[in-house]
């Protein structure tokens, strides 16, 4: 079989040695992590590598020699080289040697214990060290279940550069027994400022963290919002909804535990830019609003507005009490029906003008809650429109009843027509013999509810279709909340700047070759791409989808039964 | 007042053709598709944009089962492709994806044999590769 080498492109030009790394015998490959120069002494390096293996576990070995001669007068080092195969016992042992400033080096194999000394062909893959132990392999998804070893070989080897690290601790200028050259071997490189931000962060922000959690349980201890009204009320409203969801997410980064794996760590990452940016974008938000007092602009505005959609609300029942679209509507029942829903608009006109000096004060605090982030400013907006729309939601909810209840009649005395009952025991529909006075009345009774449809039918057209307007808008609100809560910006920018940290996979470049020689090829990481990205690390949301088919809405409505579109995650379902 | 939008309606037609052309250039058009076939390692494919970028793909040798040639009928006509078969890591005979190559190229049958010969003689050496020691 081909030997495969693995040879870190940082120890090209290193002095000679011996090679130091792991030794994957079910794929016949070689995983050279370093090179140990000269002077050593062999059972120093024995030991220290033993130490090391007990630290990482991954197992490391000596496996072979690297002889980078500058001159030519280097020949007796060969046989130095061969000899230290036998002071180190590995099978098989690679010798590595670059002539001068040749790029194609000569790779052999020494076999000892084999039983046919064919010249085994060998293969020097060039990688990246320091991003191969950054990165981390997202396996495709079908591979991802399974946890045998030979699922991927790829993953060995990014597994064995990463569990490495501290091999790579040790550089040049340290006073040890061992010199070792690897991608840091030329000193530790840290920013003395990202190290501070890194030490101090983290219990800064565990710090606020707490603070912010107590102070809040200390409110909810009072038990306020276990009584009905209001537990019913924050309930109703998404702004408490986002309030609860962004509290969890704190629950979750200022939890004191270190992040185990790699997702748990991106989630808590993804979780802090997230609330930041949305922190930042209200705060924005809010200084917008309140230079040049434009709140309270808003708040002046606020009353016309109401106003003028009561008064458009008034022209169209004007409208639907005359002949709406050349329809000949039932005198009576119309004046009833349009008259009722007029005083109902001017009840909500008297209760808003009782309300106005005081808009002005509430939305000015109201708006001092955008701080806490531009999801619950939005959410604000959503509540705002559902209460100022709180008139359009009752005319809905008695037109849909009164067509509901119409319905329910005409398809009971159809049946009656026909001579048929519903039984209720059998839940089915049975022939039934009726008196001739219940026929009658019956009768009677079918033909009025049939000829008042169309005008019932009209109103609840009519308000049915502003209510969906009403719920449309709220629910692209609230898709745009989603948004912003669910996307890891943390892995995007990731992305976008160390591609290398999320590999999808790998690529290799053949480079040039050269006949005698073996096979070299360049081993780059193959970054994941933003679709998947985001589709690993999105963040679990409470959100809102529709909670019915288009066929079972379209029934529920002509049925006249009550609609509410959307379902949150964590409502039973009925 | 009428010239003035004219020419800015003239210059944001003429912005968003040449936005477009280049989502066209950088997404859209293949200007070369290629396979990289080692036997010990894998299959690479890799795929050029007209606007220079690759996107590549590498399959481990582990998961590959076969290279095969497939007829598709399309319309009124035959269709040869290359795929790779993948092989289900629970199924030992089983087929877990097929994977279609050159499907911009789209190269004709007398090329597609010749790729499939040389895949071929490599994908052998590998099945008798682990007899000899």
């Amino acid at each position: 079989m081909v030997l495969k080498v693995f040879f870190p492109s940082c120890c090209s030009s290193a002095e000679s040695g011996i090679l130091v790394g792991r030794w994957l015998s079910e794929q016949n490959s070689a995983v050279i992590l370093a090179v140990v120069h000269f002077p050593f002494i062999p059972v120093q390096v024995k030991q220290y590598l033993s130490e090391v293996q007990r630290v990482t576990k991954v197992s490391l070995s000596v496996l072979g020699s690297w002889s980078n001669s500058k001159q030519e007068t280097e020949e007796n080092l060969s046989k130095f080289l061969e000899d230290l195969g036998t002071i180190f016992s590995h099978e098989p042992w690679i010798q590595i040697s670059k002539e001068g400033n040749s790029k194609f080096w000569s790779c052999s194999t020494l076999q000892k214990h084999s039983n046919n000394p064919k010249e085994e062909e060998v293969i020097l893959i060039y990688y990246d060290q320091r991003k191969v132990m950054l990165s981390h392999l997202h396996p495709p998804l079908d591979t991802a279940t399974s946890t045998d070893h030979d699922a991927s070989k790829l993953s060995a080897i990014f597994h064995t550069v990463a569990k490495s690290k501290i091999l790579f601790m040790t550089d040049r200028y340290d006073d040890g027994p061992i010199k070792l050259t690897h991608w840091q071997s030329d000193g530790v490189e840290a920013s003395i400022i990202v190290e501070l931000m890194k030490q101090a962060s983290v219990p800064a922000c565990t710090h606020l963290a707490t603070v912010m959690l107590s102070f809040l349980q200390y409110v909810c201890i009072f038990g306020v919002l276990k009584f009905w009204p209001l537990s019913f009320l924050w309930s109703k409203l998404s702004t408490c909804e986002q309030l609860g969801h962004r509290l969890q997410h704190l629950q979750v980064i200022s939890s004191n535990k270190k992040a185990q794996t790699q997702t748990q760590f991106m989630r808590k990452a993804n979780i802090f830019v997230s609330l930041l940016i949305d922190v930042a974008l209200g705060i924005l938000l809010m200084s917008w609003l309140y230079r040049k007092n434009r709140i309270g602009h808003l708040a002046d505005t606020l009353i016309p507005v109401a106003d003028h959609v009561a008064e458009e609300l008034q022209d169209l029942l004007q409208w639907l009490m005359g002949a709406p679209a050349g329809l000949k509507m039932n005198r009576a029942l119309d004046q009833v029906l349009g008259r009722f829903f007029l005083y109902h608009i001017h009840l909500w006109i008297s209760y808003i003008h009782l309300m106005s000096p005081f808009i002005e004060m509430i939305l000015w605090y109201v708006g001092l809650s955008a701080c806490l982030g531009l999801t619950v400013a939005l959410c604000i907006l959503s509540d705002i429109i559902a209460l100022l729309t709180f008139h359009i939601y009752c005319f809905y909810v008695y037109g849909a009843r009164l067509y509901c209840l119409k319905i329910y009649g005409l398809s009971s005395l159809w049946r009656l027509f026909r001579g048929k009952k519903w039984n209720v025991l059998r839940q089915r529909v049975d022939s039934c013999s009726y008196d001739l006075d219940q026929l009658f009345i019956g009768t009677l009774l079918f033909t009025i509810l049939l000829f008042l449809l169309p005008t019932t039918a009209l109103y609840y057209l009519v308000f049915t279709l502003l209510r969906l307007l009403v719920v449309i808008v709220q629910g692209l609100i609230h898709l745009l909340v989603d948004l912003i809560d669910s996307l890891p910006l943390y892995s995007i920018l990731l992305r976008l700047c160390r591609s290398y940290r999320l590999a999808a996979g790998v690529k290799f470049r053949v480079l040039e070759q050269q006949d005698g020689k073996p096979l070299r090829l360049l081993m780059q990481i193959n970054p994941l791409s933003y679709g998947s990205v985001v589709q690993t690390y999105r963040l679990p949301t409470y959100s809102c989808y529709p909670k019915d088919s288009w066929t079972s809405l379209c029934k529920k409505l002509f049925l006249g039964e009550l609609i509410y579109p959307w379902k949150h995650k964590g409502e039973k379902q009925d | 007042l009428a010239v003035l939008q004219n020419s800015m309606v003239l210059s944001a037609a003429i912005f968003i053709t040449l936005i477009g052309l280049i989502i066209y250039l950088h997404f859209v058009k293949i200007d070369q598709e290629s396979l990289l076939v080692i036997g010990s390692l894998g299959l690479q494919l890799t795929a050029s944009y007209a606007s220079g970028k690759e996107s590549t793909t590498f399959i481990e040798m582990g998961r590959v089962k076969d290279v095969v040639i497939n007829e598709a009928i399309h319309m009124q006509k035959v269709i040869y492709y290359l795929c790779i078969l993948l092989q289900d890591p629970g199924d030992p005979q089983g087929i877990s994806e097929v994977v279609p190559l050159f499907q911009s190229s789209k190269p004709r049958l007398d090329c597609l044999i010749e790729v499939y010969r040389s895949c071929q003689e490599i994908l052998q050496q590998r099945k008798t590769a682990p007899q000899s020691n």
